[in-house]
């Protein structure tokens, strides 16, 4: 420590008289301001203690105090680090705290010199946000928030340094609740105030802030969206925002927030403020001509935007080449001479905290790109099919998909796995294009090795489609040991991930050789599909009932397996049909009924069992007629005419008086019951 | 689907629906359509014969049996794309897509072959709406966008600084078409099957798409341009140059205090005198507020020999005079309507009355008015009635000759240069006096007066009694002897119109006055009846308006009487010629014959001169009129006409003192219009967002 760092002010620092004191920050303000290497030093130091134990001082005069908040404010302004050494050594709490102190007293006789204090705090608060490593305030309530919020309105300097506190301090990991609770201390009517501002430092991160707000909520945007200020509502002061001769980040940041206004259903698609406004705002940002910042964050909005309907994608992806456009993310893999690199102290102000620092890298651009690019590909081709073929044609993304696939980093991975998914709908794509990049292979690598479980879901569900009894890949995901895994997969406490293998599973047991079904009872074993069928999510069930009806196909499997597992399956069976559930389920276990009866040897399990035939004869005759036919068409399985034993089982069922039930149903009106009861009819003699 | 109506409602376009009256025009502001006219519709000629059309040649259908590509036919619009729209769009809509839904939508160059759709040949751009490709003049497409249909809305945009070309589909934008257009193309249509038809939307109506964004957004980067151009500033010589032109504005127009305070703090000076600043500065305010009279006299005295060796600005000057005079603020005319709620005599009346206005006893002279000015003024004003009285006598026999008017305007023009001789020494001794009164560094000094009860008031120019005190003598005349006033302006009024039919029969004139003597169909009693028509309702006034308003506009004139100045159009509502005063209206009749008069002497001497001719004959329709501010006359009425004749006698005075007649800044400004208008001949689509009044911050 040089002599230099021992100036005669720190020892002052620390005096009792407070005239002397104030001398000594006075001049350590002096110091501080604009020199990042002296805010370095004071910071090592340890004078932020002192100054902090000043602050909370009671006794002491608000001047000084303001004094110490500026000296405070100049440290935070510094790098990063500097302010993280800040939030370390205790900042945080206090100035929350003097917050609360100063509005809660404030009312006293120096109120001007109060206001220039409390200024002070929140513009010191604010440049520790800004830098994104400050956790959101310790006590998230209402108390701290109203205050907060309170300060909000006036004056523009407070306004500014409400609106990066809260845009920062409510970024991504904000919960649904936390949410909910700035919008009750009243953040939804200053975001609403503040978007009318005339300072665009001020309109920008009110922007972020409502952006954060409405992310995933729905309550929060339904709110949000119909708050108005100046007699405009938010939307159409977003749309405003929007205006193509507004500042290029207003732009971006009004777009993103309208985005998540619509994702959280407080707009909709048709909206004339998202289908042409926020599309096209979107579309333009992600143009040549644009940062790379701007091109990706776009990105990322336009693939969140264009997600779920299928109007979007359509009107999305004619607008402006975004297709072709998006190629050119693909291409831009090396980074092109970065564009004189934006100095930190302005970059941060103008991205969206959300993404803070995300761009600081130049070496990371292509990847975000590549990401960004990925992403809207999946959003795009999700549903049409149309769509989805201009996309796989574009040149080289399918090399890209699967090198992606095997090499990047989690979060591009994870892009080029949805971007496969919307594409493995295509029946075409399957049968050509994957089968041609045999993407199976780093997809099953993929499952295989991945922790990430949202990654392992997208990954199945792409699976469930290559595993189509159409698709060429099929035979080459089982030799990958396809069953296997997806039968662990099946023992996953995620029920999202459950269901993609069992759905996987159904669909690999369609029409498959007699070998793979075995396979699949093998690994699975019978103890499993128990559990599964007791899953309390219905869409399990229901693939897990899928799966056996796919299991027992064609006669001869039929027999054999029911030779092996008839007698837990008819527990199994009977356990659906008595259990609580809904008619789509019940109407699947008949369906395996109808199945099993056509087996030669299995038809047995059934007619040896009195009480499966009359809960079937029960569903012949209850009001449902989807229910009735797969009944009806069970027993007319049991009693087909050529078989061996027909007229045995037709005596005995026509005995139990299933003969007059299916005349009887003959008066129905319904098409296809009556053709269902007529064949069956045919088939006694 | 997204249709249009339904976008267009919730955010109608703001272009388009601003104005009222003409939607298009209103899209393209700084096109000048009397050199580049707009397409408006498609062209009746320039279509090939399988096109038809409908609806104000607005509505395309295709009338040929369509076989084949060689039955093709397209239309071009009736002018082409002038440069100056800077990004120019029009919109089409499927109404049917006949047979096969070959339409094709686009641009081209006149003398194209029409017999082919658009895009297929050179110079020719087309979007196709069977397969929805892009034929960049060539007869094979590149896919480009969406197909289209009956029902769908295309928009076709052209960038006219970047020479691009895209298409919308139902408000969509679907991106760049076509690069490096070639300049005069038209908006084209083609068609190709039989049942196809499309309707244009040339603007006329709200489109789509919205354009307006598109087009601010096109401003703001012109803007961006212009504000960021380097400029080459080696050694501080652009800054210079900036101060200088400053400062040489603000010398120009005479605000002397600015200017000074600006040299002093930009260390430079400037070529004119302080005083001669301020002198052109008062002559400017004086014209600026309509007191013409005053003005006139002011130049005489301080600027002898300008006005005599420039006829047509004195005539100029005189025939704003005479506007003002009807408008009621000339200073004669106003003082004779304010006359009735002036303060007693004793109080020095306020500058603009002074001297100009009879007494409203008609046994004082105006000398009582004028008595303020303790020293030189008595006997030129004595010299005025005389001036006054001579031309008054001249006027009188000028009602039963014409040839007395030519030896009317000598007589005038002499005794005017008589006063001016006597009276400089005034005006010089009221220089000094008020620059002893006020520190040098106030603005507007000279003119600046107080309050109404203090002596130091700075007398006016006693000059300007000239022509204003006749109306002490005419203004205590009665209804009878306004009468014959009138006739003789009426004379001198068919004597003008008719152009130097100079009858005396007065009866029979009447045909030649404009609408107030149609109005009168019968013969000469029915012109005492618009007078006294006129008269009555002036009583009317003078109990209401006259009274209350004269009063209060009396009260604000004495507070800030000079040192603001308003530039005041007399009050809306119950407005009356000349203020509605008798009085003053027969002066204004008899500056009318004065002006009339030096007319012809003017056009003798120095030959015809249109514009000399058509101010008059505007100025005198004025009389036509019940109202003259609600005619179609008018507009000279607006004090806003009152700046270029101020510019004009600025200029003249600063060329006689060898200055420039305009100051850079304005110059510079007048360059960069022409400039503008010079790139929009040369096909520079900037130029529709390089509005220099945009730049200045002034409104259009």
């Amino acid at each position: 420590m040089d002599v230099e760092h021992s100036r005669a002010y720190i020892d002052q620092l620390y005096s009792n008289d407070s005239q002397k004191c104030f001398q000594a920050v006075s001049e350590l303000k002096f110091a501080v301001i604009g020199s990042v290497r002296e805010k370095g030093s004071i910071i090592e130091q340890g004078v932020v203690v002192r100054l902090l134990q000043i602050l909370r001082a009671p006794d002491l005069d608000v001047l000084l105090k303001t004094e110490v908040a500026t000296v405070l404010n100049s440290l935070a302004k510094g790098l990063p680090e500097h302010a993280s050494a800040l939030v370390q050594a205790g900042i945080l709490p206090v100035l929350w705290e003097q917050l609360d102190a100063c509005t809660g007293g404030g009312g006293g006789g120096s109120s001007s010199s109060g206001g220039v204090y409390t200024q002070m705090l929140l513009c010191c608060l604010r440049s520790i946000y800004r830098h994104g490593c400050a956790p959101p305030p310790p006590a998230w309530d209402h108390k701290l928030l109203s205050t907060l919020i309170h300060h909000g309105y006036h004056p523009p300097s407070n306004q500014e340094c409400v609106a990066n506190i809260l845009a920062h301090a409510c970024k991504v990991p904000t919960t649904c609740e936390q949410q909910q609770q700035l919008v009750e201390a009243g953040g939804a009517d200053l975001v609403a105030c503040m978007l009318c501002s005339p300072v665009t430092r001020v309109q920008l991160p009110a922007l972020h802030c409502l952006t954060a707000m409405c992310y995933n909520n729905e309550r929060v945007s339904n709110v949000m969206a119909t708050k108005s200020y100046g007699g405009k509502a938010v939307p159409d002061l977003l749309a405003g925002l929007m205006a193509r001769d507004r500042p290029r980040e207003m732009q971006l940041a009004a777009a993103t927030a309208l985005t998540f206004l619509h994702r959280a259903g407080a707009l909709s698609a048709d909206d004339p403020k998202i289908i042409y406004k926020t599309l096209q705002c979107l579309v333009r940002f992600c143009r040549r001509d644009r940062e790379v910042w701007e091109r990706v964050e776009a990105g990322n909005t336009l693939a969140y935007l264009t997600e779920r309907s299928i109007h979007l994608q359509r009107t999305a992806a004619m607008t402006d080449h975004l297709i072709l456009t998006m190629n050119d993310y693909l291409k831009d893999t090396t980074p092109s001479t970065p564009p004189p690199t934006p100095t930190p102290a302005t970059h941060p102000i103008s991205v969206s905290p959300i993404s803070c620092r995300q761009y600081d890298n130049p070496s990371t651009w292509p990847e975000l790109m590549l990401e960004a690019a990925l992403k809207v590909y999946a959003s795009l081709g999700a549903n049409d099919e149309d769509i989805r073929q201009r996309v796989i044609k574009t040149d080289g993304l399918m090399n890209t998909i699967v090198a992606s696939l095997s090499a990047a980093s989690p979060p591009v991975q994870l892009a080029a796995v949805r971007c496969l998914h919307s594409l493995s709908r295509s029946v075409q794509t399957l049968r050509t294009t994957f089968q041609d990049h045999m993407v199976w292979r780093p997809l099953m690598t993929v499952l295989k090795t991945s922790t990430n479980e949202e990654l392992v879901a997208v990954s199945s569900s792409t699976l469930c489609n290559l595993l189509l009894e159409f698709s060429p890949s099929k035979e080459h995901i089982l030799d990958q040991g396809a069953v296997e895994f997806l039968c662990g997969l099946t023992r996953r406490p995620h029920p999202g991930l459950r269901l993609n293998a069992v759905w996987a599973l159904m669909n690999m047991a369609f029409q498959a050789e007699h070998r793979v079904k075995m396979s699949i009872l093998h690994h699975l074993g019978t103890d499993q599909i128990f559990r599964l069928l007791s899953d309390t999510d219905v869409h399990i069930l229901m693939k897990t009932l899928g799966l056996l009806r796919n299991l027992l196909s064609t006669k001869a499997h039929i027999d054999q397996i029911m030779q092996n597992h008839g007698k837990e399956i008819m527990q199994a069976i009977i356990l659906i049909l008595e259990g609580e559930h809904c008619a789509e389920v019940k109407e699947q276990a008949l369906c395996i009924l109808a199945n099993i009866a056509d087996g030669d040897v299995a038809k047995a399990a059934i007619m040896s069992n009195e009480d499966v035939l009359k809960k079937l004869m029960n569903y012949m005759v209850i009001p449902n007629v989807k229910l009735q036919i797969a009944a009806t068409f069970c027993i007319s399985n049991l009693i087909w005419n050529v078989e061996e034993g027909a007229a045995e089982r037709q005596n005995k069922l026509r005995e139990m008086g299933v003969y007059k039930l299916l005349q009887n149903l003959m008066t129905t009106t319904d098409t296809g019951l009556f053709d269902k009861v007529k064949t069956a009819l045919q088939q006694f003699h | 689907m997204a249709t249009g109506s339904g976008r267009c409602s919730v955010e109608p376009p703001v272009f388009g629906s601003q104005t009222g009256q003409d939607p298009i025009k209103a899209l393209y502001p700084m096109v000048n359509e009397e050199e580049t006219p707009l397409p408006r519709c498609w062209s009746s000629k320039d279509k090939y014969s399988f096109i038809g059309l409908s609806q104000n040649n607005l509505r395309v259908h295709y009338k040929g049996h369509g076989k084949n590509h060689k039955d093709a036919a397209s239309v071009r619009a009736t002018h082409p794309i002038p440069a100056a729209c800077g990004l120019y769009y029009y919109e089409v809509k499927i109404v049917s897509k006949g047979r096969d839904g070959y339409m094709g939508i686009g641009l081209s160059s006149q003398g194209v072959n029409m017999n082919r759709l658009p895009g297929w040949d050179k110079n020719s751009f087309g979007y196709h709406g069977d397969d929805g490709h892009s034929f960049c003049s060539s007869g094979s497409g590149h896919p480009y966008g969406p197909t289209f249909t009956t029902g769908d809305v295309i928009g076709c945009g052209i960038n006219l600084i970047d020479n691009v070309c895209f298409y919308t589909k139902n408000g969509h934008y679907l991106g760049v078409a076509f690069t490096d257009l070639p300049p005069q193309l038209y908006p084209t249509v083609g068609l190709q099957t039989p049942g196809e038809v499309v309707d244009a939307n040339f603007g006329q109506a709200p489109f789509v798409f919205d354009i307006g964004e598109m087009m601010r957004e096109l401003q703001c980067r012109v803007r961006t341009t212009i504000q960021n151009f380097p400029v080459p500033d080696t050694h501080g010589q652009w800054q210079t140059m900036l101060h200088r032109m400053v400062s040489t504005y603000l010398v120009h127009h005479g605000y002397c205090a600015t200017a000074e305070a600006f040299a002093r703090s930009t260390s430079q000076d400037f070529d004119e005198e302080l005083t001669s600043i301020k002198n052109r500065q008062k002559i400017q305010k004086l014209v600026l507020g309509g007191r013409m009279g005053e003005a006139i006299e002011t130049v005489q005295q301080l600027y002898p020999g300008l006005l005599e060796n420039n006829h047509n600005l004195l005539f100029m000057l005189k025939v704003r005079q005479f506007i003002e005079m009807v408008n009621g603020t000339d200073t004669e005319v106003r003082g004779i309507s304010r006359s009735p709620p002036r303060p007693p005599p004793s109080t020095s009346p306020p500058c603009w009355s002074n001297g100009r206005t009879p007494d409203p006893l008609p046994g004082t002279s105006c000398s009582a008015g004028s008595s303020t000015n303790t020293t030189s003024t008595t006997p030129v004003i004595q010299q005025h009635t005389s001036v006054i009285q001579s031309t008054k006598s001249v006027i009188g026999g000028s009602s039963s000759s014409g040839g007395g008017l030519s030896s009317t305007a000598t007589t005038t023009t002499t005794t005017t240069s008589t006063t001016t001789t006597t009276t400089t020494t005034t005006e010089e001794l009221n220089q000094r006096n008020s620059a002893q009164d006020h520190c040098p560094g106030s603005p507007a000094t000279t003119t600046s007066a107080t309050n109404g009860a203090t002596p130091v008031i700075h007398p006016p120019p006693p000059t300007s009694n000239t022509s204003s005190s006749s109306s002490s003598s005419s203004s205590s005349s009665n209804l009878q002897d306004s009468d014959t006033e009138m006739e003789c302006v009426e004379t001198n009024n068919s004597s003008n119109s008719s152009h130097l039919h100079t009858s005396s029969t007065p009866p029979t004139t009447t045909t030649n006055i404009t609408p107030q003597a149609s109005n009168s169909t019968t013969t000469s009693s029915s012109r005492t009846v618009t007078v006294q028509d006129s008269t009555s309702v002036h009583s009317e006034a003078a109990h209401s308006n006259g009274f209350s308003n004269g009063f209060s506009r009396h009260i604000d004139m004495q507070d800030d009487c000079d040192e603001a100045m308003e530039v005041e159009s007399s009050s809306a509502g119950g407005r009356k010629m000349c203020g509605g005063n008798p009085a003053a209206i027969e002066r204004m009749l008899a500056f009318g014959r004065e002006v009339q008069h030096m007319s012809q002497v003017l056009r003798r001497d120095l030959g015809k001169n249109d514009h000399n001719k058509k101010i008059l004959q505007d100025a005198f329709s004025l009389l036509a009129y019940n109202d003259p501010w609600n005619s179609p006359v008018g507009w000279q009425l607006d004090p806003l006409q009152r700046e270029p004749v101020c510019q004009s006698l600025n200029s003249a005075i600063l060329e006689s003192h060898q200055l420039p007649r305009r100051p850079p800044l304005e110059i510079c400004v007048a360059h960069t219009r022409q400039l503008i208008n010079l790139m929009s001949r040369s096909g520079l689509g900037s130029c529709a967002f390089a509005s220099v009044d945009s730049v200045l911050g002034t409104p259009q």
